[in-house]
């Protein structure tokens, strides 16, 4: 189905029949997905079904064991180290805890790519670290702070800032909400959508939070059974009669964002 | 590489500015130079006009760069106005004309006030560490008190799991170190002893030197090593994982569940560890004596009787179960100072193995000023 859709768009990630698997226990098995250029995707399933492991699968931390994975075009399974490289500059990826290093103050958290990568200025190099936290919601006083003396949304934001410091195209988000308020987390979504519109990027989101999928997402896939059984607008998922999607997306926790959704 | 990213043309009081390009992260060192340019041409500007329309792709670098240019001309009083965006950037060229600009960098301290500065603070350092070692020492003696009045508190199965890390697996290696010690003190006894013909004095020398003082240094400094660093780095990532903060809030003390059964394991540990420890270093230095000074085992054992007397050995295992408890208090006390970063966890066990090998040397020091003055 997703391939269906496909049409007339550019696909920017392609999994096409990937198994990974640890031991005896596979957690993907022969999955499909298309992600396209510009989109928020929406990357649900229940806990332990797999979603962190297709992300990590894709971002090459986890080995497959069959399949092909496209990015930009390139199939990243026969890619050389230099193309490798390359794509890996166009992509930036928000951890789930952050994963900012905690040797490094926030400004050198945010600079280090930028640093490592680009040609640029020390003085453009500050306004630049300036600027990447302004433009996630902090501001300068958290500059030179740890990583251990932040809250959790701003260790969040941070760890954005930095997965967007390269200005990638594609961004990769594991559940970027998780422990946030729901005010936050709202800012956060509402944060994710402006970037995604200013910067023009492709995000692929690993999320449990139903409010984001309803507010920013351009499209869900559905991860269940070791298969992307679905992948859709809110509207296919709800009008779904597949047991689990009709529990996720009707079930009691989704009435309340449903209700609030049939308002606006 | 050097693409004009950016042309200007005066008109009297008027500057055009046309840009064109790719505005983005790769040409931003060009475009920063040509951006130094234009806001560098002197001579009276009153309005500024900037033409985006040329520019093919713009991002954050980009955009900052244009809001710099923005920035330049409108702190020399210049009206200044940006024509031309394309739609798709004008959101991006918003977000970023809302950073505030970074207040002017601080002036790092001077070379002399900064080496002075940290001077003083790793004068406070030792001082702080020092009140934290007598702080927990005070909270040990407490929780053994506690244990003491109600002995079914006290963690068992911790402890015999601690000594079998620090006792029972660490016995091969401090086995082979000593031993090798001991032959090495033989065989370097041998040698220079030989030249007064003095050879069988080499049993005194290595006889007493091991029992007194050998043995149970060499003991404590590997188990520094080997258990004071593992203390530190356990109880340092368990303080990172907020597990310690977890036994706090269930009513339990994490000096009596975590630190009590470590320091006890050792304080039992080490003196088994020193006895052994000991022999094996005899050991090796009689199986010299025989095999390279021709001194044969029994009158090895024979000449070892009249040389040292139980007060020897006793001095060495005396010393053993105080350096025990220094290298536990150290290592609990450097595990208990980890902060957040795993830099602190690698930097708190250094600390602590630095720390207790001179500890326990320095204790030596005065246990052998003790020892002499009560003539032991």
């Amino acid at each position: 189905m997703a391939k269906a859709r496909g049409n007339g768009k550019d696909v920017v990630i392609e999994v096409r029949d990937v198994v990974v698997g640890f031991g005896d226990h596979v957690v993907l098995d022969h999955v499909d997905l298309d992600v396209y250029r510009g989109e928020i995707l929406g990357f649900v399933g229940g806990s332990g079904a797999g979603k962190t492991v297709l992300m990590r699968t894709i971002i090459g931390l986890l080995p497959r064991r069959e399949g092909t994975i496209c990015v930009f075009g390139v199939d990243l399974t026969r890619a050389s180290d230099a193309e490798r490289h390359a794509i890996e500059q166009r992509w930036g990826v928000l951890f789930q805890q952050g994963a900012l290093f905690s040797s490094l103050t926030v400004r050198e958290n945010l600079q280090f790519p930028i640093r490592e990568f680009l040609d640029v200025s020390p003085r453009l190099l500050d306004e630049l670290a300036v600027a990447k936290l302004e433009m996630v919601g902090l501001d300068t006083s958290v500059l030179e702070k740890f990583p251990a003396e932040l809250s959790g949304g701003m260790t969040k934001r941070v760890a954005l800032a930095r997965a967007l410091a390269l200005d990638p195209e594609i961004v990769f988000l594991d559940e970027p909400t998780s422990g946030l308020d729901p005010i936050g987390a709202g800012d956060f979504d509402e944060l994710i959508a402006t970037l995604q519109r200013t910067l023009g990027l492709t995000v692929f989101m690993v999320t449990h939070d139903l409010d984001s999928l309803h507010t920013v997402c351009d499209r869900i896939a559905v991860l269940a059974d070791h298969k992307v059984i679905a992948a859709g607008t809110m509207d296919t998922m709800l009008a779904s009669e597949h047991p689990w999607l009709k529990s996720y997306f009707r079930g009691k926790r989704s009435r309340a964002s449903g209700a609030t959704r049939a308002q606006t | 590489m050097s693409e004009t990213l950016l042309e200007g043309t005066a008109e009297g009081g008027r500057l055009r500015l046309a840009a064109a390009g790719a505005w983005i992260a790769k040409n931003a060192r060009s475009l920063e130079a040509q951006i130094d340019v234009a806001t560098g041409q002197r001579g009276t500007i009153n309005e500024v006009s900037i033409d985006m329309a040329g520019v093919e792709r713009l991002d954050t670098f980009g955009a900052w760069l244009l809001e710099r240019l923005v920035r330049a001309f409108s702190a020399r009083g210049c009206a200044t106005e940006v024509a031309g965006l394309k739609p798709d950037y004008r959101s991006l060229v918003e977000e970023v004309h809302a950073v505030t600009p970074e207040p002017a960098a601080k002036r790092g301290p001077s070379q002399i006030t900064y080496a002075l500065a940290s001077i003083g603070q790793s004068v406070a350092t030792v001082g702080t560490s020092f009140a934290a070692f007598v702080n927990l020492l005070g909270a040990l003696t407490v929780a053994l008190g506690r244990v003491a009045m109600q002995p079914r508190r006290f963690r068992f199965t911790s402890l015999v799991h601690q000594l079998d890390n620090v006792g029972w697996r660490g016995l091969p290696i401090i086995l082979l170190i000593t031993f090798l010690v001991g032959c090495i003190i033989a065989q370097q006894g041998i040698f220079h002893f030989g030249k007064f013909g003095a050879d069988i004095y080499v049993v005194d020398m290595v006889g007493i030197l091991v029992l007194r003082e050998l043995g149970v240094l060499i003991v404590c400094i590997m188990v520094a090593g080997r258990s004071g660093s593992a203390y530190t780095a356990e109880l340092g990532s368990m303080k990172m994982r907020e597990e310690i903060d977890a036994l706090q809030t269930m009513g339990f003390d994490p000096v009596e569940v975590l630190l009590l059964p470590r320091v006890v394991a050792l304080i039992i540990g080490v003196p088994i560890l020193t006895f052994f420890g000991s022999m094996a270093a005899l050991y090796g230095g009689g199986l010299v004596c025989w095999l390279y000074g021709g001194i044969e085992p029994h009158v090895f054992i024979e000449r070892l009787k009249e040389a040292i007397s139980l007060d020897h050995f006793k001095v060495g295992i005396i010393k053993a179960p105080f350096m025990a408890l220094i290298i536990g208090v150290v290592a609990c006390v450097e595990g208990l100072a980890v902060k957040g970063s795993a830099e602190s966890l690698g930097l708190q066990t250094t600390a602590s193995v630095v720390e207790s090998i001179f500890l326990v040397i320095v204790l030596d020091g005065f246990f052998a000023i003790f020892f002499a003055s009560i003539g032991m």
